[in-house]
């Protein structure tokens, strides 16, 4: 977003508040990070830094709620600050939203991020917000999307119609980044299938009930597709990815069985676009352990499978990354005073020799301080495999938080 | 062969049935073994304990949790509690964590029943995601208190047997003491033993035991306030873990009742809205 925007967008904010201020309640927090990644081995690519890649972010608050409640107001913009990668360096709003909450109903307006799904290791469901693909390697981390939302609560589950006027492109690491396809990904000459380009109105209901131990959704989206297409192109010396955003519906189904210590999970996506549809699913479960070897800890046990239609890529067609692989996940809770947690997961295709092993584990220091350490381990042995591009970039990274 | 596999599995289920057995076989022997009329006097008490504080619809309150480890190093917790009051079932509720910072916004919404597992579900602000979890986990520790997630959910007649083990003053309020045995087998307790006050059935004391049938903790009552002339509340509640030596004291403030709180108040949306 245009720092213009962002000036306007707080000039409206900060008169909207002087006429509701005086009832209002207000809230001021957020948090810094600074973290610092060391890659163990030089990339595959000179120009790819060479093993340490230092930042900052900041992501402040500011909340004001009126009516009981009934009215609030979020304001939360994004900053991040990287030494080395200059498209790492990004502003974003992640949320500027209004919600006005009736008995059994509820409007939502503005810039927000909306997270559909249940399982752990890959978000199909999860279509609403574009990713903001320079921050972390596993996709959670979304761009603010403009929406309209009007929620209606009924005895038989939620419905939430959105309209979504506008659309975000994806963010790509830049040239002297780390964790990068060998190709870099154009960020100025993209194009869309829709003539009204990244104007398009994408439009969505979603339903969502709990019966009993199941918790079911079920949604219908109709719009530009979040994912691009990537294709080739010669730019003077160099060849790049140019980035073509196609129009898609979709349908999705997320639901979970909770049963006793097992959560059952499930979730399964139809697209249909011009160039292709298909079907994919992400299914598995997770065993927790309440307090073992006699301690306050509990350990969660995390098996899902992934599959698609599509099937591994070839000379014709990308194909999809997950389309018959299988993830393994155990996750601590220590249930001490410092909330202190380790998760550990382990990622293979069992259709060709390609895996990655991660460990994230932090704790809580004081009343305000948060420290991470992630581990990441990637093998690759097929050229045409996704993350063989990945294969040098074995990475840690440890970060610190300050909450406030 | 077929007779073979036929037999282990008849062997297995009886194994399985006696384990099941063995697991209620404590409490149920002990109350068995004395006179009903402890049983019946117990379960009135208790059942005395309820009626009183029935009909206050709905409530709102503030707590400060501070966690004390054994050298005397204190934590705090900030959190909201939102309250509503079911007929026949238990209690919904809606918890509003505020510190520690890190996890500001995060939200909890439960629904207790009585007879089957609770509904509960969590919600994370960093992800804007709603999660159902287990209520399985009714031992495991509270945000690292000494309070486990059993000792805040609501309390039902239905979910204990009782013993009247008889009258104690010690701590200056003469009180009955009565045995509470939990009917869940996922409770972390093999019996708490609780002292009522004879004059307004107030909770003054509860002794905790663990499943080895030691003492475990100590909960102690102080500074009961009475509201709309009717409700009592403690001002502050303080958990002892004589095992560990660590403890967690609750300081409630801010407390209203029928502030006009419904349903609609208690469902994800608000959960991912309220704060």
């Amino acid at each position: 977003m245009p720092p213009l925007n962002i000036t306007k967008t707080v000039a409206a904010v900060s008169l909207l508040l002087s006429h509701s201020a005086s009832s209002a309640e207000f809230e001021f927090s957020g948090n810094i990070g600074i973290e610092d990644r060391y890659f163990f081995e030089s990339g595959l690519h000179t120009e790819q830094l060479e093993h340490s890649q230092a930042s900052l972010s900041i992501e402040p608050e500011l909340y004001w709620s009126w009516n009981k409640g009934r009215d609030n107001l979020t304001f939360k913009p994004y900053y991040r600050i990287d030494a080395e990668d200059s498209e790492r360096t990004h502003a974003d709003i992640r949320e500027l939203s209004y919600i006005h909450a009736a008995d059994d109903w509820e409007v939502r307006a503005g810039i927000r991020k909306v997270f559909w799904g249940v399982t752990e290791f890959q978000h199909l469901a999860d279509v609403i917000n574009q990713t903001d693909g320079v921050e972390n390697l596993d996709g959670e981390d979304k761009l603010g999307q403009q929406m309209l939302n009007l929620s209606l609560v009924k005895d038989w589950g939620i419905v939430d119609l959105y309209v979504l006027p506008g659309f975000r492109e994806r963010t790509f690491s830049g040239r002297e980044s780390r964790l990068r396809g060998a190709l870099l990904v154009d960020e100025d000459k993209i194009s869309y299938e829709s003539g009204a380009g990244d104007q398009h109105v994408d439009l969505a209901v979603r339903w969502s009930h709990s019966l009993s131990n199941y918790d079911i959704g079920t949604y219908w989206f109709h719009g530009t597709n979040r994912d691009p297409i990537l294709t080739s192109f010669q730019e003077g010396d160099n060849l790049v990815l140019r980035q073509y955003y196609e129009q898609m519906d979709q349908f999705g189904l997320d639901v979970q069985a909770t049963l006793g210590d097992w959560l059952w999970k499930f979730e399964s996506v139809y697209r249909d676009s011009s160039t292709e549809d298909f079907w994919a699913t992400q299914a598995g479960f997770e065993y927790t352990y309440v307090g073992i070897f006699d301690s306050a800890a509990d350990l969660g046990i995390l098996v899902e499978y992934s599959w698609d239609s599509r099937g591994e890529g070839d000379v014709n067609s990308t194909g999809s990354s997950y389309q018959n692989d299988l993830f393994l996940g155990s996750r601590i809770a220590f249930n001490d005073i410092q909330s202190s947690e380790v998760l550990m997961g382990f990622g293979t295709d069992l259709d060709h020799n390609a895996y990655s092993f991660l460990v994230e584990a932090n704790r809580r220091f004081g009343d305000n301080f948060k420290a991470s350490l992630d581990i990441r381990f990637f093998q690759s042995s097929t050229p045409s495999d996704q993350m063989y591009s990945l294969k040098n970039d074995d990475y840690m990274q440890l970060s610190l938080e300050w909450y406030f | 062969m077929l007779h073979q596999k036929r037999a282990k599995t008849g062997l297995a289920i009886i194994v399985l049935t006696l384990l099941s057995h063995a697991s209620f076989a404590i409490p149920v022997q002990e109350q068995k073994a004395l006179d009903p009329i402890a049983e019946e006097k117990g379960l009135n008490i208790s059942r005395e304990v309820d009626q009183r504080d029935m009909g206050w619809t709905d409530s709102t309150a503030d707590m400060l949790m501070l966690l004390r480890n054994e050298q005397g190093h204190e934590s705090v917790r900030e959190i909201k509690i939102k309250s509503l009051e079911q007929d026949r079932d238990g209690d919904k509720s809606l918890t509003i964590f505020n510190q520690p910072r890190d996890i500001k916004g995060t939200a909890f919404l439960s629904y207790s029943h009585v007879g089957k597992a609770d509904d509960q579900w969590l919600y994370l602000p960093a992800l804007k995601r709603v999660k159902r979890i287990s209520s399985k986990n009714k031992s495991g520790p509270f945000m690292g208190s000494e309070f486990s997630f059993e000792d805040f959910s609501s309390f039902e007649v239905e979910k204990y047997t009782y013993k009247y083990v008889g009258s104690d003053a010690s701590n200056g309020i003469d009180s009955f003491m009565v045995e509470q045995y939990p009917i869940d087998e996922n409770s972390g307790y093999t019996k708490r033993v609780v002292w009522v006050d004879k004059q307004d059935y107030l909770i003054q004391k509860i002794d905790y035991y663990d499943r080895k049938n030691s003492l475990l903790k100590t909960l102690s009552y102080r500074n009961y306030q009475q509201y709309l002339n009717k409700y009592w509340r403690a001002d502050s509640m303080h958990m002892v873990n004589h095992q560990s030596g660590k403890s967690t004291e609750l300081k409630w403030k801010n407390y209203q009742f029928q502030t006009g709180l419904k349903d609609s108040d208690f469902n994800r949306n608000s959960l991912k809205r309220t704060r």
